[in-house]
């Protein structure tokens, strides 16, 4: 966001109201700032300006001055004379500057609404009622504002393409496309992928994929959200669920250390979308195709819903037990992980230290696309960082716990999501030892597991993660997780308890941070869960500046020791 | 018409109709051709263009903008490439102009070119001529390659350290081509959108984002002529602010339909269409006047235009008495434009000619802004249905309130062009439209009326 420390601020005159405003930003966003709101739709403060829809026209004009002298020309009353612009002019190109007058609710910048939302209509199927984006659509809500309530239109309306598939994700309804090239901005200025465009011309201009190409990167959805009416709809959310019944909780995407922003909609304790949450620091207002998808992990069928002891299911605290007898007395070592929130990975360290166990943790990587999907696949792992899990980058195996155990020093296993078959251990060195798993889904190391605790998805609890620029960032609870589970939190705080004198005692995710307050080497700072509901915190990272992250130059990201910080 | 018929004076056209006279370099070298150039050459670019500021030339497009200010206007420090392009996209309704010089005089437009390309520091210049013309791209492709090899273009012009390389591009059929900005885009080899302005003005973003001039190509004929007699004594034909000849296109129901170079000025619009044209067909009436190509408010055949010029003196004029100039046109509510008088007697449905016009813009439309996109298929749609049997009483006053829906609120001034036929149209001829409901011709032609 704009703070005003480093931005000059200039003086305007809004609706005859001297107002201070940042110099340079354009008239919708200055009229905003003091409660104004001009209506737009192909204006998006993360795209460029097109200015096609002319729904923002506003009334602009400036002091007259006299050309010969150079002085301000004064009305009779002594007021400096306004030479105002004698057509309106769009505000999201008009940028601000010192003493500009600007009328945004004028009799003239009604008119100027009107008639476009008239014009906008005139060919609009008005199919709200089986229109997905009925309730959260900007044609709707500004057609309560300047619409006329009946129509002046007698003619047959324009006919175009009903269901185009422009790729695997998007579906696209022509008729309700109000031509406002979001979609096609958004495409080539933030995908980098150059695929849509405009065909035909007037009135019968249509949206479509160029030939023998589809809109089918990772961001493709993004377009369905800067959409502002219903021609771009997600085929999967596509006649699903009325939005007015969403309910909407703010997270973050748990797919890479970009840590996405999110609002996941969900209706009586069921996902049905995820979508992305402005952060001007983070991902704008992105996310990618991919994130989107993670809720179907929640009812996925490998998913762990019962705890179970040698594959037969038992009450979660019988299992718990099961677990500290497992783990007591045994040389044993924790296998961690950088999927763990803060909060987790804050017990988990306890847990190691009191036990005396070893920990053990790997990386997952994958390709960089540069913009918010990063190379390192994970939410966390600057959370294993901080909260002392480990002191080295982690490499993308198990191979320094497969040596262990090949040596046979260890007996048991707190694995912690992590499958260790798929990160280079062998199975006959498991052989030997017994494993409590501690997972949300099934993989090979938990079917070898004699003790299975299931924990809950990112979905169903709250909890944080530090991003690759080291910003701590908060998530609530979107959804309840299945019957009789816990949060990993509570699970860990047990075994804890059965494994070492003292008992670990939290009422609320804050006192986890001050238990990691009490550590030395702690270097999350003062900060604990509840600052950082509201906006992430920047934690320092410069302690890890020698590590070699995986990640490369993004959006809104430098890498650690690069010289160009930004 | 009683005063003495004033003689064409042709200027741009001098040679072009002259029967020993072809469009190859050797006609145009034998009339003294090219040899402006080499006397621009022997002036500072700076002083070229003063002479063109002086000159007083406006642009003969459409808009009458002053040639000379346009230059002026060019961003010279930001250090980028300058561009200069012809507009050629020829596409105003009752405009043939530009085609006439480019057919049979295309080197007077190359000579013009280099120059003003010598003036602005232009290394690169482009001809957009719009689709249709193929056969004249197919001229002006080989006028550039005599010229070229007689070193009046290209590298190294009249053996100096000059270099302006000058292409051909041809259009793919839109109207819209014709605003300098979508032309700039379609040059660019994208759809041809209009940009907004600000902050796209040719003349500091234009062709690639560098500093751009887009004249017409009357305009760009006119600069040789400047540099043979010289800004001061160019700005002595036709009239103070008004200066030099304009090729006035006739069509429509005359006798005599067709082009005519005058002096600004020097006759009315009563002497074009009763003396230079030959007046209306035996037996009908004059109804009606566009007098700068379609876009150009209609002008009603007994209204009266009175109101008082700039210079303070009143003026009361019927139609034919309004003085063919810049000036006159805009002085009784319309405007010179392109130089394309379409002519309409009697005969003429003004619902069936407003349904044509609308047509037109409905089609030309590029579809970028919503008013222009959505209002001008609206009015068509309305003025179609009218023609078809469907008028209500109505139907005037909601195609001006469409029509002042557009206006001023578009990003080119397309929106104008398409609503201020409308204005004029309804407004001045209400009576037609509301005849067509109240009065059903019953005439099963109009069923399928065939609309451009």
């Amino acid at each position: 966001m704009i703070s005003s420390t480093d931005v000059e601020m200039v003086t305007i005159t809004l609706n005859g109201k001297e107002v201070e405003v940042p110099n340079g930003i354009n008239a919708v966003e200055a009229a905003a700032l003091h409660g104004s709101e001009v209506p737009h739709y192909c204006y998006h403060p993360k795209l460029s300006v097109a200015g096609n829809c002319r729904m923002c026209l506003v009334e602009m004009g400036t002091p007259m001055r006299d050309r010969a002298t150079g002085d301000s020309i004064l009305e009779e009353d002594g007021s400096p004379k306004i030479g105002w612009v004698p057509k309106p002019v769009i505000g999201c190109a008009t940028n601000v500057s010192p003493g500009m007058h600007l009328r945004t609710e004028s009799d003239l910048v009604h008119e100027c609404r009107e008639g476009i939302m008239e014009f906008l209509l005139v060919n609009h199927p008005l199919d709200c009622p089986i229109c997905d984006q009925a309730g959260e659509c900007r044609l709707q809500e500004f057609a309560t504002d300047y619409g006329r309530g009946y129509s002046r239109y007698i003619e047959r309306k324009n006919v175009k393409p009903k269901r185009t598939r422009l790729g695997p994700r998007v579906t696209l309804d022509d008729e309700r496309c109000i031509l406002c090239s979001r979609c096609i901005r958004f495409s080539q200025e933030v995908a980098k992928d150059d695929v849509l465009g405009f065909v035909d011309r007037g009135s019968f201009s249509t949206l479509t994929c160029f030939p023998g190409k589809e809109l089918s990167n990772n961001y493709s959805l993004n377009t369905v959200d800067i959409c502002p009416v219903g021609a771009l709809t997600s085929t999967d959310f596509r006649f699903k669920m009325r939005v007015w019944f969403l309910k909407e909780t703010k997270s973050i995407c748990p797919e890479s250390s970009a840590a996405c922003n999110t609002t996941i909609s969900s209706r009586e304790g069921v996902i049905q979308r995820i979508t992305p949450r402005r952060n001007d620091l983070v991902n704008d207002t992105w996310m990618t195709d991919s994130g989107r998808e993670l809720y179907k992990d929640v009812r996925s069928e490998n998913r762990i819903l019962r705890p179970s002891v040698n594959k037969i299911d038992l009450p979660l605290n019988e299992a718990i037990d099961r677990s500290i007898q497992c783990l007591t007395g045994k040389r044993i070592g924790v296998v961690a992980s950088c999927h763990s929130t803060v909060e987790e990975q804050i017990l988990t360290k306890i847990l190691a230290d009191r036990t005396g166990a070893p920990i053990f943790i790997r990386g997952h990587f994958g390709e960089d696309d540069g913009i918010l999907l990063s190379a390192d696949r994970t939410p966390n792992l600057r959370g294993a960082l901080a909260t002392g899990l480990t002191d080295t980058y982690p490499d993308d195996n198990l191979t320094d716990l497969n040596d262990v155990l090949s040596r046979g020093e260890l007996d048991s296993l707190l694995v912690i999501n992590e499958d260790l078959v798929g990160s280079s251990v062998s199975e006959e060195n498991l052989d030997n030892v017994s494993i409590v798993y501690l997972g949300t889904h099934r993989n090979q190391s938990s079917e070898l597991a004699e003790v299975v605790l299931p924990s809950l998805t990112s979905f169903e609890k709250p909890g944080s993660y530090l991003n690759r620029s080291f910003i701590a960032q908060a998530f609530e609870q979107a959804v309840p997780g299945p019957v009789g589970l816990s949060p990993q939190v509570e699970i860990l705080a047990q075994l804890i308890s059965g494994l070492s004198d003292e008992k670990v005692r939290y009422s609320n995710l804050d006192e986890i941070w001050k238990l990691a307050h009490s550590d030395e080497k702690n270097l999350l700072g003062e900060i604990t869960f509840s600052d950082l509901l509201l906006n992430g915190i920047q934690i320092n990272g410069s302690a890890w500046a020698h590590l070699n992250f995986a990640e490369k130059a993004a959006l809104h990201f430098t890498p650690l020791g690069d010289s160009s910080h930004d | 018409m009683s005063q003495q018929l004033p003689k064409e004076r042709r200027i741009i056209l001098k040679n072009a109709d002259n029967p020993d006279y072809s469009n190859r370099i050797n006609c145009y070298l034998r009339e003294g051709g090219y040899q402006n150039l080499k006397k621009a050459f022997g002036m500072k670019p700076e002083e070229v263009g003063e002479e063109v500021l002086k000159s007083g030339v406006r642009g003969r497009g459409g808009a009458g903008f002053p040639a000379g200010m346009k230059w002026k206007f060019l961003d010279r420090k930001s250090g980028k490439p300058i561009y200069l392009i012809c507009n050629a996209d020829e596409s105003e309704p009752g405009t043939f102009k530009d085609r006439q010089i480019m057919y049979k005089d295309p080197h007077q437009l190359i000579e013009g070119m280099m120059i003003a390309a010598y003036a602005i520091g232009a290394k690169q210049a482009f001809i957009y001529i719009r689709a249709e013309f193929h056969e004249g791209a197919r001229i002006l492709n080989r006028a550039i390659a005599e010229a070229t090899e007689a070193g009046f273009c290209g590298v190294n012009i009249l053996v100096s350290a000059f270099s302006c390389n000058l292409v051909v591009h041809r259009g793919a059929g839109a109207y819209i081509c014709g605003e300098e900005t979508g032309l700039i885009e379609s040059l660019e080899g994208k759809r041809p959108n209009p940009r907004i302005k600000p902050p796209y003005f040719p003349a500091v973003l234009g062709l690639y984002q560098c500093p751009t001039i887009v004249n017409n190509v009357e305009t760009l004929c006119n600069v040789r002529h400047i540099i043979e007699m010289g800004g001061e004594e160019f700005s002595k034909i036709g009239k103070p602010n008004n200066t030099g000849t304009r090729i006035w296109c006739v069509s429509g129901q005359v006798m005599k339909p067709g082009y005519y170079e005058f002096e600004c000025g020097a006759l009315t619009l009563g002497q074009m269409i009763f003396d230079v044209c030959g007046g209306l067909r035996p037996g009908r009436t004059l109804k009606a006047v566009i007098p700068g190509g379609s876009s150009a408010k209609v002008l009603k055949a007994d209204e009266r235009f009175t109101g008082t010029h700039k210079d303070g003196t009143s003026f009361d004029w019927g139609l034919e008495d309004i003085p063919l100039d810049f000036d006159g046109p805009m002085a009784a509510g319309s405007m010179s434009g392109s130089g394309g008088i379409i002519v309409m007697d009697d005969t003429v449905d003004i619902v069936q000619a407003m349904a044509n016009v609308n047509a037109f813009y409905a089609h030309e439309s590029c579809g970028q802004c919503t008013p222009c996109r959505e209002g001008s298929l609206w009015m068509r749609k309305i003025t179609q249905r009218m023609c078809n049997g469907g008028a209500r009483e109505e139907d005037a006053d909601l195609l001006l309130s469409v029509a002042k829906q557009i206006e001023g609120r578009t990003i080119c001034a397309f929106g104008e062009a398409a609503a201020w036929p409308t204005q004029s149209f309804v407004t001045k001829f209400k009576d037609d439209f509301i005849k067509k409901a109240t009065e059903p011709s019953g005439d099963v032609d109009n069923k399928n009326l065939q609309l451009i």
